[in-house]
This record gives C-alpha cells, structure tokens and sequence, in this order.
C-alpha cells in the first residue's frame, strides 16, 4: 500500500479504489475464465511453471521479441505432456500482474512486452488494466513507454481507472526534461477520457508557451485530439492555435497548420500575418509538414491572389488545344459565348493589366525546390501548388519531376498517373515531351498500364498520333485482356479527336473484328458503333460485316451494340435489317436483357421504316417482350406498342413516332474519364476517388479583385517596430531599459571585444548615452510614449495600427527635416567646419561613382563621429525620426509648426550629426564632436580597464567607413521629376538576415505630389529575392523621404530589376550591388583568422602586389579605404604581440579584416601586409572564388587611387 | 490522419494492428480482402479502397501488406510515402521486412509506430533519429540489457529532432573515418522487336555510406555535372549550392543513405550495352513452339558485363521448356510459367545461346503475342552515362577520412519485345 501511494502519490482513498476495482475485476475474471479464451490454450504454460522458474526462463534472455513466438509453441508442448491444464486463464494474467507488481524493472518490463505483444495481436488485454496502470510512474523509461501505451489503447474503455494516472502525467509536465514533458502530454492528450478535458486544456495552452520547441510541436499535436474529444473546446484552441502559429521554428510549424488544417480550417484569416514566414521557413521544415502547408497555403492563395491566368485563361482558352481536340459541333455552341467572353476578358485586361502580387510569387519561388525533394508526397503537393496557382507559362517545370516519381513503388506511380491523367486534359503541352516515359510494360501492373494508356491517349495529337498508335498497336497484342480492351477503348478515342487518323483506326478496329479472343471482338464493336455514328453513310459495308458477326458474337455489349447499329442505319442496309431481326427473334428468349432491349428497338425502328416485311415479326417480338421476367423489357414492350402500332386510343404522339425514334443523333464524345476532374484540388484523396471524402476543403475559385494585400504585412511591420523598439531602448529610455540595455552591452564587450572596441562601444553606447543626454529635453516628455510603444508591440493588431500611424508621422517628420537640412548645407559658412566641405566634396565625387578619395582624414574627432554614426547606423534613421517625432509632438502642442521649425533647426542639426552623418546631407556641428570624443576616449579607457586590448586597438583599428556611396537609381529627369538615390546601409535587414539592406532616398522636384510609391514587377535571377520597401503613399512636392528594402543577392552582383511605380507612371530600374556590400562583418581573433586562411588556401586565394596610393599609407587610410569598399570588420591585430612570436616590425603592419558574405555566409578574409615604400601584398581568401576576384579589384582600386 | 495500421501477410492473416485513434475493429479490412480477391494479383490491389466510413490506404511491399485506414481527406501519396517509410525502418532495423521478422520483434515494432505517428500524423521518421529513441535489436544489447536492466529506450530528446540537421545525431565518432559512394546507374529500355530502342533512358542513384566522426561538412563534385537533368536529393543537401555551383553541399546523416536520385538528359543517347537475338514461335498444329536466343555485346566501354539473365514470362499456356543452353543453366517455372536463363559473365568470343522447343497444352489456341524478354545485366567500374565524381571535399573536422567511390551499371527495366 505505500509503495504504491509513493508511486502514484495519491490520496489514500485513491489507492482504495484501486485495490477494490482490482479485486472486483479479479473476481469477474475467476468468474468469466472458462470462457475468456482466444488464446486459450496458452495458459497451460504459465500454469505449468511456478514464478520462480518462470522468473529462470525470463532470465535466461529471450528479448521481448522472442516470446511471442514461446507461447505460441508452449500449448503444444504442454498438450503431449497432457499437464494439469486446468488450471487457466486468470492464472496467467495472475502472472502477469504478479510481474508487473515486483519490484524488480526487469520483471515488469517483461511483463509488459507481453501485454504490448498481445495487444499488437489484438487479443484482449484490458482486465490487466489495474495492474498496470500502477507501473505509470515506474522509473525505469521503458516500462513507462510500454504502460502508456496500454494506456493509449484501453484508456477509453476503462475510463475511471485511467483518472489515476492523470496526477503522474500533471507532474510529468512540470518535469525539467523536456522529452519528459513532452511525452506526458502526447499521452494525456491520447487519452480519451471526457472528464479531463479542462485537464488538457490547461496543459496545451501551457506548453503552446513552453521554452522547448519540441513541447510546442507536441502541444500543436495535441490540439486536434482534444477537438475530436470535445469540439466545444474550438474557440479555445483557435486561440493556442494562433498562438503557435506567430511561432518561429521550423520544428512547430508543419504540426500547428496540421492542426489548424483540423480544426479551423476556414479560419483563413490567421494565416494572414505568418503567410509570408511560413513560406520562408518552408524549406526548412520537415518532410511531413511541408506537405500540409503546402496544401493550405495553396487554398489561402486562392482566396487571396487573383489569377495569373486571368487575361490568357479567357482569351485563349477558346483557342487552345482542348477545344481543337473534343467534337467540333460543341465548337459552334460555344463560339458565341467564347466571343463574349473574350470581348470582356479583352476589356478586362485593357483595363486592369495583371501584376502578380509579390506574396505570390513569393510562394510559387520558395515552394519550387521542393520539386526536388525525395518524398514523393512533397513533389506532389508543389505539383499541385504550381497547377492550381501558377501562371500557365511556369506550369511546365513540374513535369519533369512527377515523371521522375513514375520510378518509384507503384503505389506511389498509380496515384500520380491519376494526377497527371487530370493535367493533361487541361495542359497537354506539359508532358508531351515525356510522352516515351508513359511507354508501358509488359511487366507493369494492369492498372498501371491503364492509366499509362490514359495519358497516352491525352497526350496524342495530329503530330504523335502515329507513334502513338504503332505503340498501341504491340499493346493490342497482350495476354492481359483487360488490358487489350482498354487499348482498343483507347484507339477510340483516338479516333474520334484526331479527324486524320479516323478511317486508319476504323480499319484497324474493324481487322480486330476477326481476332479469336472474344473480348477484344466485343471492345472493338462497341468502339467501331461509336466511331459509325460519326459518318454512317460512308461505312455500310462495315456494318455489313457486323451484322454477320451477330452468328458468333455472344457479348451482349457487343451485340447490343450491333443491333443498335443495324436499327439506326438500317436504311442503310435495307436488306439485312430484317433477316438480322428474324435471327434475333429466333433467340429472343435467350438474349440478356440488354440485348432483348435493342432486340425491340431495332423491331421498332424497322417497323416504321419498312413495316411490310418486319410487320409480322415485330408484333412476335413485342408479345414475347410482353410476358417476359424482366419488368423493363416488359414496360418497354407495351410503350413501343402503343407508340407504333397506331390503334384508335393512341393519342397525337404516334404521329411523331418515326421522328421519335429516328432522330439525328449525335455523335457520342469519347470522353476521358478524367475530364473535370480538376476541380478537385489535385493530389487529395477526394481527387483520387472522384468523390467528395470527409473534411476535403474545396479548392475555391479566385476571387475577382484581390483582397486587401496588407493585411500580410505584419510581419514587416513587426520587425520595423522592433527596430523602433531596439532604438528607444538605445535613446531616451525609461531607467529600467536603460538598464537593461547596458547589462547588454557589457555582454557585447565580453563577447567581442573587438566589435564592442571598434564600433559597439564608443558607438552605441556611448552615443546611446550621449544621444539621450542631448535629448534630454525631451526625455521626460517621451519616456511614456516609450513605453507605450513597448507594450504596443505585444499586442499586435491595434499595435500595428497605432504604428502605421506612426511612421507616416516619421516619414513627414523626415522631409521636413531634409528640407530643413539642405538650407543650413547651404548657408554653411558660419557653421560648417572644413571638414564638412571636405567631405561634401567627396560625396559628390562618389556619387559620380569614382570612389576617389583625397584627404588624410586621420582626424581623431571625425574618427569617432565615423564611428559612432556606423555603429549606430542601423538604428539611426529610426531614432532619429523618433526623436523627431518627439520634437515634433512637442512643437505641436506648444507652438505653430512652421516657425519653431527653423528656431528648432540649430538644435536639430547637432542631434542630426550624431545620428546621421550617412543618410543626409551633413550638417554637423562643432560642438558635438568633442562630447563624442571625450565619451568615447573615456570608453577606450573603459576597454583598457577590462584589459581587452592595448593601445593597438587605439582609435586607428576602428573600422567602419566614414561615408556610404550613394547611387543613382533614377534621375529626376528621367523619372519626371522624381529622383530615388540609394545607398547600402550596411545595417542587418532584420526582416531578413540573408538579404542586404538597401536604403532609398525619395526626392520629389516635381511640383506636384507623388503618390503611392511601391515597387512591382521584380525581375530577379533564380535564388534571389526581395523584400519590398512599404508603399510611401504620399510624397509631396519638394519633400523627400526614405525607405528600406532587402534584396538577397545570393552573393552574386546580379542586378535586381524591378518596377518603381508612382500613381502615374512605372520606371523601370535596377539594383546592382558592388561585390564589397555582398557581406557583412565578422568578428574574429587573430588566431581564428589564421586558422580559416589555412583552410582557404589554394584556389580560393588571391593574391595581388601593389603600390599604395601616396595619401594612404598610414593605417588609418588602409583601414579607411578598404573598409569603405567592402563592409568587412578589422581583425585586431594587438594579439599579434600576444601570441606570434616573430612580430611584425611596426611600421610595416599587417591589415586584416573579416566577413561573411551575406546569403552563404562564407567566409570572406582580406589581408594587406604593407612593405617598404608604400608596396603593399593584398590577399583575399574566400571560398567564393568570383566573390574572391571581384573584391581583389574593387580594394586594388581603393588602395591603389 | 491516418487512424490505423494493419499488417497483412500474403495469405491474409492480420498479425499485428495499431490504433493511434480510437480502435478501429479488423473487420474493416474484409472490404480490403474483398477486393485483393477481385483483383487476383496483389500488385493489382487498387492502393486505394473506399469503404462506407473509411479509407483504406494499402501498400505491398515483401510479400506483405501495410494497410492503414483513414477516416478524412488526406493527400493519399502523403500515406503512401510514409508506409514505405515505416517498411523501410523495419528494413532498417532488421534487415528485412518480413512477417517473420515483425512478429520476432513485435515490441521493438510497436515502439516504433508509437514513435512515427503521433495522433495519426508522423512524428520522428529520419532512421537516425529513432535509432537514439530506440535502439535497434542485436544480440549483444539484448544479453546486457538483461543482465543489467537496462533498456532499449533512449531517456533523452535526440538532439537531431531539436537542430536544423534532424537526420544527424549528435556525438558521432568513429576510430576509422571513411566516406564511400557508389553511383549505380540503371538502363530503363524497351526495345522491339528488330532490336531498334523505342525508348531508352538512365536513372542513376548515388547511394552514400558515411561513417564521419563529428560534424563534417562535405562537398561533393562531379566532372561534368551538366550531364544531370532531373535530380532530387536527400533533405540535407544544399539546394542553393546546387543551383549555383552544381555541387553537392552537405552535412551527412550517419551511416547509410541514399545522397540523390538523377535522371540523365534526354538528349544524349543511351548506350544500350547488350543485343538480343532471338525468334519465339508457336505453331499453329503440334502444340508446340521454339525459342532461339542469343546474347551479344554491343556498348560495353570495354568492360566486362556480368550478372547477365533473361526472364521471360511465358503464355498460360505453355506447358513445358526442353531447351539447351550453351552457357549458363535455366530454369522454368511451371506455376508463375516464368522461364529464368542465368548466363552469368557475357564471354564476346563464344556467345551465350538458349534453344530448344516449348510444349503447348494440346488443343489450345496458338497464342497470340510472343513473350517479351527482360534482361538483368551488370557492369562493375562503369557509370554508363560517363558521370564522373571529380572531388570530395570536407569541411568542420581536422582528419583525413577514407574516401571512396565506385560505379555500377546494371539493367533496370530493361524489356526487349518479341
């Protein structure tokens, strides 16, 4: 009794209630146990034995496995020994129990290998519930296992016994192992057990929030079981199910849309927001996952994008093959509607000219590697995606990977002929050049080669017809009938779509007519009427022939397929007609029905064509139908007497009986049974059956105009604000985030001491420090709005409102402030140190893009701006417009906007300088420098304190350029008054790591206001992708603004090309990266370097001699220049006193940096060893030899100037 | 998803069952007998059955069925897949998938479906990553783990299922490293009757055994890459690389797996190494028939064929095979009425010849078509598209590993029509 309350740690009365249910159910087993035997025989064996010698076989090493097998041979054993066997069932489960209740691990993990072996045979095994149901909280990990399976399985059936086990699990979930967790969940959330409900409830919105993935996947697989448990709980789980779904790793993502699949799957509107991240994280999710949002995203994308195919799928359509290939009188129905259509459909398009939304090219690009995948379930999930949803012209690149699963198991081989069967109705072009690869083979299955044949005959057109037809022509020949006949269904229709080849293939049939297999006869007959009704008059002397065949035939299709014919045409063969019905009425009474029918038919028909001589043998065919046993042919008969044989009581209709009966008929469309099989969304279980199966989700039609495409910006959003947020933490800050922020900042420094020496410290911290110093004015003032911002971000709809409103106010804030800017330049003079002019100087020379540099700008003050403003870049165009918008909230309320504007302007500027040295026109002024200075030299002896470097690392190894080239995207007089300049930010693209952030300044001379800025039509080599900057929706006349987009380059100067749009016209321009912003800074040791040279030898070297240009032999320029080049870090070299013995001699230095290139994140080194006279040896060293070589001249070219 | 699985053995017995839902009585599976009975042939069963409130989704693999019932729409090659997937675990575990082997070690089965399904929806499928959840069966463990107690059962989350790379494991290490690839191509063909290809096309599969201590970042790149025209991979390599540089980047799983699939162009032609000569004919009077074949080299890159056979499946109605054959012996099974010639080395000096007459059962008909051939062939160092891998590279460990690469050609479908 203890042990067991210690085990299960349940009150007393608990353990009560299974010690009495145990002995209830012992009881019923005693009672029950003469009967209670499938297995009957089997218990002899444990009876035989007393537990310890059972307890010696048990030893002796029979694994789990091996038992099944013993018991199974025991009985007969025990039976020659003719043993005390009656002794029996309770017995043996006694046995069990007594094992599961030893304490030896060992016992009770054999014993429950054999209750699991029974269940897996399944035998019965729940009397044995009590007893095991104990074990749950065994230590051992095995038994565990073994009992919640037992438990899984019989938890239904025993409900109130398995309550006793929820505490276990409760406590499992607040286990530190998170395997722990996770499995006590999975089998909590299996159980099936009404009562707790609330129970699980609790535990998936717990673990939807717990630190370890895997419980959040475990969680998400949990939802849908407890909703087939208690649908009432959905509202809840949508809630969990949002929850997961914002989630950010790969692992959780398949599992949550599973579930959401399941539970809500009209709840369309959560994908919204993670749209876009589930399609970037796609490639990395697992197998079984991608299949699920594949298929969800393709439903979301049809509710979501409009078609791709909207202009060409009504303008073509009426033209394209399909319509060519199927009955030419449908053709004339169709034409007028087909001109309507098109009317409208040209008017559309005239009016509306399709772009793709770029979230939908978004999925068509991220989902196409997946072609390549392994998993055949996968390929066909893209392959469907790129059917329901691609433009008509990208379809084709799927093909070539469903060919590719025809190799596999013929399972798999017979559900993507069906599929591709479907596609090719609709685009036969995709497979006809695989059309070999649907050869078949004698060895193949028969329903394989069935749905082979399908293909082929969709596939057949005027231009392979004869191919395909030779081919069918061997398949004819086959010992599989079934086959044959298919062939010969095929040929058919064949036949009736390609007008060319029609009489070939009648011949053909018609040969067949005379083969000894029966079924191939009557297959050919039923095709040959189908083919005869096409042009009957030609072909009597077919139906001659047919008409003889009525003596051997006996398939009643076949002969009902003749009689048919002779009654339709019998005009045609006078003569025969009715010796044929003379025949047949001969062998009425013997005929099937379905011949007996066509018999009255064609009695019918020859009466009214030629009643003299059929008169009589009508009237004794229709009295035989009368009393024949079939009620059909019965009514039949006593109908077609009434219609033809004109009695007094037949009413107006008789008149009409030769028209009722030889009417023109149309010709039947061979039809393939696969038409219109498309409105099943493709690759789905309903779309294999052709019938709806439970819980499909229609694919819906594309909606006429699209909706609303931001509502997926969100995420963009979220990640703008986030920047926000990150910039007031480093600005004017609350005290507890200011704490905070510096707590990180000490982590920066320990981590990387270079980063936070060069850049990080004197940098953001300090300008963090001094930036709210400066700004102190406003601080009180925009300490609440701080924070308000902060909690904004976690609630995230009114949020991302609020937010939007914010940024228009920044970007106004913004122009205001270029405007601002550009007056003081102006003026300058009074203010602007030499310096400013100087470096105005450069900046106009790069931007006429020769990066020529003069000046010995060695300065220390300039240095430290420099540096600040580059540590500080990623945050400064945010922070900056934050505390504008400070400013500006402030001025609003106290003064008029226009003036304070310009008294405000000193003020400004110095704030400006600090943050902004890059983005704008520079304006800073002398006053701040020397704060900067002196803060960020105290810093340095910060860093000395710690003990990081020595004077080494002195403001000369600070890396970071001073200035970022601006280009030239449009000309103000190309773009009409527009003129767009960027620039290379250098700050990580926080959306997206992979990509390069680009900013972009507007500029608008014209003298009317630009709206809706956005980009369209991005034209991109494959690999590469682009994040649209958000639509400037208002760009005033004279104002200026910015932006920031990321374009992942894949690490090749491949321009990005793309639409500018305004409200009024496009522009089309491009993006080309120099190959020195293709990567961004690493941090690394001298010592790490070393090593990663040494891997990168041989190819992947370069290496060049030159001569340094006179002006930048120092180490500043070196580092100055090359920087500016490439986005690389400098590798301190101070550690090369610490660790290398031979130092270098100090006037000749050796200059390292470091990088990554940003999508492959290969390694990028660069080393310049200075020599005597201004010689100089560069080496780069990148596993990119393009990247290598191109880097080798753009740095040449920055030295050497 | 999927709510059940059964395992079916030839003869229709179910000998193991799986519920991850509520349970599904067997009785269901009569619809999948019934209609097994109809088709006759087991590969003819259709994979799909529709029952009044079930699907049943059944594979055939190794004389076995893997039979699962679905109750909602689900995409049914998603099923497919993954009960190919769970027959190669078992293959994994145990080295074969039989009934036999599953009813030995029907515990370690059920621990495995516990682990690859959870609520019918896979869970843990990368053969890695379940060999550190459950330790597969040998002798050795099995002895230790009875002596010490201790289990089969991994008490920790494997790192794979938690990183980027769930087909690897963590903490690999090996006191030898070595790294072997084999590029077995198959020549798919059909040839007709006087010899000319119909269709004739190269599938290549790069099977890789790697046994790397650590994490090791590996490159693999061929000469002439260009050769490949469809290709799918093993999930760890890098898509991007291949796209770009046409190399394959990857971290291995560990142990045995098969690197990617190809499919070579079109557009080159495909050496068909062997020729058929043959004439099979029935004759209409004397229920009899005669077969002369014979074999020759005709592309062979000057390498040796081998493993050369013909299988010929012949018409019902044959009742018997009095042939000679001049190398090799054959066999001719009278149940399945499939003829086996096993020729072995192809010797260009005296060619293989197998002739004789076939007795037809007195009074049937002639039959109508002759009997195709399939020839089994292999050809030891020769990739015959001419793929060649140029380099291996690795990156992220210090050793030198053992590297290897072999070629092997061999006959897939490779059917001449007669």
């Amino acid at each position: 009794m203890t042990t067991m309350q210690k085990l299960l740690q349940l009150p007393v009365n608990a353990v009560n209630i299974v010690k009495t249910v145990q002995s209830q159910v012992q009881g019923q087993e005693e009672d029950k146990s003469p009967v209670l035997t499938p297995d009957g025989g089997q218990q002899a064996w444990y009876s035989a034995l007393q537990p310890d010698e059972l307890r010696h076989l048990r030893s002796g090493g029979t694994g789990g496995g091996g038992s099944g097998d013993q018991e199974e041979k025991a009985p007969l054993e025990e039976g020659g020994g003719g043993g005390g066997s009656f002794q029996n069932q309770p017995l043996r489960h006694d046995d069990l129990k007594e094992m599961l209740d030893s304490n030896k691990d060992s016992l009770k993990l054999e014993a429950m290998k054999r209750i699991v072996a029974m269940i897996a045979r399944g035998k019965n095994a729940s009397d044995l519930f009590p007893a095991v149901v104990k074990n749950v909280a065994c230590k051992n990990i095995e038994v565990k296992k073994l009992v919640y399976v037992y438990l899984v399985r019989y938890a239904e059936e025993q409900q109130d016994l398995a309550l006793l086990s929820i505490s276990t699990f409760q406590r499992g979930l607040k286990d530190p192992n998170q395997l722990i967790r996770a499995s006590a969940l999975r089998v909590l959330s299996s159980i099936r057990v009404t009562i707790i409900v609330p129970i699980m409830m609790l535990a998936i919105k717990e673990a939807a929030s717990d630190m370890s993935p895997y419980v959040r996947k475990t969680a998400a697989h949990a939802i849908p079981k407890l909703y087939s448990l208690d649908p009432e709980q959905k509202d809840q789980l949508i809630e969990v199910i949002e929850k997961l779904l914002a989630d950010k790793t790969t692992l959780v993502a398949g599992s949550v849309v599973m579930a959401f699949e399941e539970v809500c799957p009209e709840r369309i509107d959560l994908i919204h927001k993670n749209y876009r991240k589930l399609c970037n994280l796609l490639i990395d999710v697992e197998e079984w996952g991608q299949v699920v949002i594949i298929n969800m995203l393709t439903r979301y994308a049809r509710t979501q994008f409009l078609n791709p195919n909207m202009n060409e799928s009504l303008l073509e359509e009426g033209n394209s093959g399909e319509k060519t290939f199927y009955g030419s009188d449908e053709d004339e129905d169709e034409d007028e509607e087909e001109k309507e259509k098109k009317a409208e459909a040209a008017a559309m398009a005239k009016r509306k000219p399709y772009v793709m939304d770029p979230d939908h090219r978004l999925l068509l690009r991220n989902t196409k590697p997946l072609l390549q995948s392994r998993n055949a379930a996968v390929v066909m999930a893209v392959a469907q995606l790129y059917f329901h949803l691609a433009p008509k012209a990208e379809v084709g690149v799927i093909a070539k990977a469903l060919v590719r699963l025809l190799r596999s198991h013929s399972e798999v081989q017979y559900v993507v002929l069906q599929n591709v069967a479907t596609m090719t109705i609709k685009r036969r072009g995709m497979f006809e050049p695989y059309l070999k690869s649907f050869y078949i083979r004698s060895t193949d299955p028969t329903q394989i080669k069935i749905l082979k044949l399908e293909v082929l005959t969709n596939l057949a057109n005027e231009t392979n017809i004869s191919t395909i037809l030779r081919e069918f022509q061997t398949y004819i020949k086959s010992m599989d009938k079934d086959f044959v006949a298919a062939t010969i269904q095929a040929i058919g229709r064949c036949a009736t779509n390609i007008g060319e080849v029609r009489d070939t293939c009648l011949n053909g049939l018609v040969q067949l007519l005379s083969n000894r297999d029966e079924l191939v006869v009557a297959e050919s007959v039923v095709v040959i009427k189908k083919l005869l009704q096409m042009q009957p008059e030609k072909h009597s002397d077919i139906i001659k022939h047919m008409a003889k065949l009525t003596d051997n035939i006996q398939v009643p299709m076949a002969r009902a397929s003749i009689l048919w014919l002779i009654g339709e045409y019998c005009e045609h063969v006078p003569k025969i007609a009715p010796d044929v019905l003379r025949k047949m009425a001969k062998s009425f009474t013997n005929e099937e029905d379905i011949v007996k029918l066509q018999i009255i038919n064609l009695a019918a028909k020859l009466y009214l064509t030629n009643s003299k001589q059929t008169k009589l043998l009508t009237q004794y065919v229709l009295n035989l139908a009368k009393y024949d046993q079939n009620y059909d042919i019965r009514d039949r008969a006593r109908f077609i007497r009434q219609l033809i044989v004109p009695t007094e009581k037949s009413g107006a209709l008789s008149k009409y009986a030769k028209k009722l009966f030889l009417a023109l008929k149309p010709a039947p469309v061979l039809e393939s049974p696969f038409k219109d099989r498309d409105h099943f969304q493709l690759g789905s279980l309903s779309h294999l059956l052709n019938a709806k199966a439970g819980g499909y989700q229609e694919l819906p039609d594309w909606p006429e105009a699209a909706p609303d495409p931001s509502v997926r910006n969100v995420e963009v959003k979220e990640s703008v604000f986030a920047l926000l947020e990150r910039v007031t933490t480093l600005t004017s800050v609350p005290e507890w985030t200011k704490c905070s922020s510096r707590e990180k900042r000490k982590e920066k420094k320990v981590e990387k001491p270079f980063y936070s020496d060069s850049e990080g410290e004197s940098g953001p911290t300090e300008s963090a420090d001094s930036e709210s110093d400066s700004a102190s004015g406003s601080e009180s003032g925009s300490g609440s709005e701080e924070s308000g911002s902060g909690s904004e971000s976690e609630e995230s709809e009114e949020g991302s409102e609020s937010e939007e409103e914010e940024e228009d106010e920044e970007e106004k804030d913004k122009k205001k402030k270029k405007k601002e800017l550009k007056k003081p330049v102006q003026e300058t003079e009074s203010e602007q140190s030499s310096e400013e002019e100087e470096r105005k100087h450069e900046r106009k020379h790069e931007r006429k893009a020769k990066p020529r540099k003069s000046d010995s700008e060695s300065e220390s003050e300039e240095e430290e701006e420099d540096s600040e403003s580059e540590s500080s870049q990623s945050e400064s165009e945010e922070s900056e417009s934050e505390t504008e918008i400070k400013k500006k909230k402030k001025a609003a309320e106290s003064k008029p906007p226009s003036k304070p504007d310009k008294k405000e302007n000193k003020k400004e500027k110095t704030e400006m300088s600090l943050l902004d040295l890059d983005d704008f026109e520079p304006a800073p002024s002398p006053q701040v420098t020397p704060v900067n200075t002196f803060l960020s030299n105290s810093l340095v002896t910060d860093l000395e304190g710690l003990s990081l470097s020595d004077t080494v690392l002195s403001p000369a190894t600070i890396s970071p350029s001073s200035a970022l080239k601006n280009y030239e995207l449009l000309h103000r007089i190309t773009g009409e008054g527009l003129s767009v300049e960027y620039c290379f930010s250098r700050q990580p693209f926080s959306p997206d790591a992979n990509m390069v952030a680009v900013q972009m300044h507007f500029t608008n001379n014209a003298t009317s206001d630009t709206k809706n800025l956005h980009m369209e039509d991005v034209k991109l080599q494959s690999g590469m992708r682009v994040k649209e900057f958000p639509e400037i929706e208002l760009l005033p006349a004279g104002e200026t603004t910015t932006a920031v987009m990321g374009i992942d380059f894949c690490d090749s100067t491949q321009a990005a090309n793309f639409q500018l749009c305004t409200h009024t016209r496009k522009f089309f321009v491009s993006i080309q990266p120099p190959v020195g912003e293709l990567m961004r800074p690493f941090f690394m040791t001298e010592n790490e370097f070393r090593k990663e040279q040494g891997q990168l030898m041989g190819m992947n070297e370069i290496t060049e001699k030159l001569t340094l240009d006179a002006k930048c032999r120092n180490e500043h320029a070196i580092v100055q220049r090359v920087t500016t080049a490439a986005n690389l870090s400098r590798v301190p070299c101070g550690s090369d006193k610490e660790c290398s013995p031979p130092v270098p001699p100090p006037d000749h230095p050796v200059h390292r940096f470091a990088g990554r290139t940003v999508t492959s994140s290969s390694l990028v080194l660069v080393t310049v060893a200075t020599k005597e006279e201004g010689a100089a040896q560069l080496t780069v060293n990148c596993e990119k030899m393009v990247i290598g070589t191109m880097l080798v001249k753009d740095i040449l070219l920055a030295l050497t100037q | 998803m999927i709510h059940s699985l059964f395992l079916i053995n030839h003869t229709g017995d179910i000998f193991l069952e799986k519920h991850w839902k509520s349970v599904i009585s067997r009785s269901v599976c009569d619809y999948f007998f019934e209609a097994k009975e109809k088709a006759g042939d087991p590969e003819n069963v259709p994979p799909v059955l529709q029952t009044p409130h079930h699907y049943l989704i059944t594979i055939y693999r190794g004389k076995l069925f893997l039979l699962s019932v679905i109750q909602t729409e689900v995409p049914p090659l998603f099923v497919i897949e993954f009960l190919h997937r769970v027959a190669d675990t078992f293959q994994d575990y145990f080295g074969e998938c039989s009934e036999g082997v599953i009813k030995d070690n029907v515990v370690t089965v059920y621990e495995l479906l516990e682990e690859m399904l959870d609520n019918g929806f896979p869970l843990a499928t990368e053969s890695n990553v379940l060999k550190e959840m459950i330790k597969p069966p040998n002798i050795l463990r099995s002895v230790v783990n009875t002596l010490t107690g201790s289990s089969n059962v991994g008490d920790t989350l494997p790192t794979g299922q938690l990183s980027n790379i769930p087909w690897r494991r963590a903490g690999v290490k090996y006191t030898n490293n070595e790294a072997y690839f084999d590029v077995i191509e198959e020549i798919d063909a059909i040839l007709d009757k006087s010899g000319t290809t119909v269709f004739a096309e190269i599938q290549g599969v790069i099977e890789a055994c790697v046994r790397l201590t650590g994490m090791p970042d590996l490159t693999l790149s061929f000469m002439n890459p260009r050769l490949l025209d469809d290709v799918s991979f093993h999930p760890c390599v890098r898509f991007k690389r291949w796209e770009a540089e046409r190399v394959l980047s990857f971290i291995p799983p560990d142990g045995n797996f098969t690197l990617m699939t190809y499919h070579v162009s079109s557009q080159n032609l495909v050496a068909i190494p062997v020729y058929v000569k043959q004439s099979i004919s029935f004759f209409e009077s004397g229920s009899c028939g005669r077969l002369d074949i014979t074999l020759g080299p005709k592309q062979t890159m000057g390498k040796m064929v081998e493993g050369l056979t013909v299988t010929i499946h012949m018409p019902k109605t044959v009742l018997s095979a009095n042939l000679t054959a001049t190398q090799g012996n054959y066999t001719y099974d009278l149940a399945t009425k499939v003829l086996v010639w096993d020729i072995g080395k192809l010797n260009p000096q005296k060619l293989p010849n197998l002739k004789g007459s076939l007795s037809v059962q007195a009074g049937a008909p002639k039959p109508e078509e002759n009997p195709s051939l399939n020839i089994g062939l292999k050809i030891q160092q020769l990739a015959i598209s001419g793929l060649k891998v140029s380099r291996l590279d690795m990156y992220g460990e210090k050793y030198k590993p053992f590297k290897g690469v072999k070629y092997v050609t061999k006959a897939g479908k490779f059917q001449v029509r007669t």
